[in-house]
């Protein structure tokens, strides 16, 4: 980790700047699709991402639900009061799925914001004629 | 053939018997070890030259640092540099679990929910001490957002209680729940090819096309897991 830069400007100044565009120019002169971001191991934009999105927002839903029913549960049987607990920690539990699921999504929206922000950098203009 | 759900059985390969404990060596153990083994191999070896031109495994190596330091960096910022070593163990431990899952005939032990839970409590209990250490009680106000008035507290207190509980289940299922169902599916498919015969081919071709995309996903996975590490510690860190 030899830079120091801020927290989310990726603007490097290295020479690695200057292969990039050379790579992308090639890219562009073999006829190829520009690279899409500047990291490949990101999963961006690809119908598996959205999967994934989606499997997130799924899992997110369910896990604060079950971890309501569980805690309810598990203080009526303690406290002995039979269902009473259960429904409430139940409503708890749903509100709490609705608010993975937006924190959730509040994340996904401020990645796809980033990448499109470094997507439309001045730096990258020159992309070549688009396949 | 062997059924679907038998790749995910656990055997024991040494029993051990410590006090009516079953201690026994496991595929499971064994695939971790495997694991663990060629992390350590992959790492040394190729990080052996530092070389400042990296060779291609040097580069391997350097792409996989990288791809964690800045997600740490991204996620959590500067505070988040002494917990570099644990999160690249865990980015690294569970993409070569997942990875190695892809291997016929070795087993995958990121598909049972006892390996994903128990990494996902390390990390959820973990990440509450750091918060406790770092901000004593003042860490309790993760679960009191700013601006909201009094008497709702009553709702929102238990409702962010248990989405904070929620964490480690949800963590560890998703990894779970995708490893399982991709692994189920390769082999029921697989089943298909059989049983068609001559139309076997359809299904075989769908095979082929679902195994690149386990291997998507089991880096996305390992991915996911990592990058919402990151974003617990960020919780702890810096509170919201």
């Amino acid at each position: 980790m030899g830079r120091d830069g801020g927290d989310q400007t990726p603007s490097q100044s290295d020479p690695l700047k200057d292969l990039e565009r050379r790579l992308e120019e090639a890219r562009g002169r073999a006829g190829l699709p520009p690279r899409r971001g500047a990291k490949a191991s990101e999963p961006d934009g690809a119908p598996a991402a959205g999967m994934g999105a989606g499997m997130r927002i799924a899992v997110d839903l369910v896990a604060a639900l079950a971890v309501g029913v569980g805690l309810g549960w598990l203080l009526d049987t303690w406290l002995g009061t039979a269902p009473w607990l259960l429904l409430v920690f139940f409503c708890i539990g749903a509100a709490a799925g609705f608010l993975n699921v937006y924190r959730t999504y509040q994340e996904l929206e401020k990645q796809a914001r980033q990448r499109r922000a470094e997507r439309q950098d001045p730096g990258d203009a020159d992309r070549g004629p688009d396949a | 053939m062997a059924g679907p759900l038998e790749q995910f059985e656990v055997r024991p390969l040494v029993p051990i018997q410590v006090g009516g404990l079953d201690l026994s060596f496991t595929n499971s153990a064994l695939w971790m070890l495997i694991a663990a083994t060629a992390i350590t191999l992959l790492l040394t070896m190729s990080m052996r030259g530092r070389a400042l031109v990296p060779t291609r495994l040097q580069s391997v190596a350097e792409i996989l640092y990288e791809t964690v330091a800045n997600m740490l960096r991204e996620n959590v910022g500067k505070a988040g540099r002494p917990y570099f070593p644990f999160v690249f163990s865990l980015f690294m431990f569970l993409l070569f679990g997942n990875l190695l899952g892809m291997i016929p005939y070795s087993f995958t032990f990121t598909s049972h929910i006892i390996v994903t839970f128990g990494l996902a409590i390390v990390v959820f209990l973990g990440v509450t001490v750091i918060g406790i250490a770092r901000h004593g009680a003042k860490f309790l106000s993760l679960f009191v957002p700013q601006g909201a008035p009094g008497w709702t507290l009553v709702l929102i207190i238990p409702i962010e209680l248990v989405s904070y509980l929620s964490r480690p289940v949800s963590l560890s299922v998703r990894l779970f729940a995708n490893m399982t169902v991709g692994h189920l599916m390769l082999k029921v498919i697989a089943g298909f090819v059989v049983g068609l015969g001559v139309f076997g081919i359809l299904p075989l071709a769908g095979l082929v096309a679902i195994t690149a995309l386990e291997f998507l996903i089991a880096v996305i996975q390992a991915y996911v897991f990592t990058i919402l590490t990151c974003i617990y510690l960020h919780d702890a860190i810096h509170l919201h």
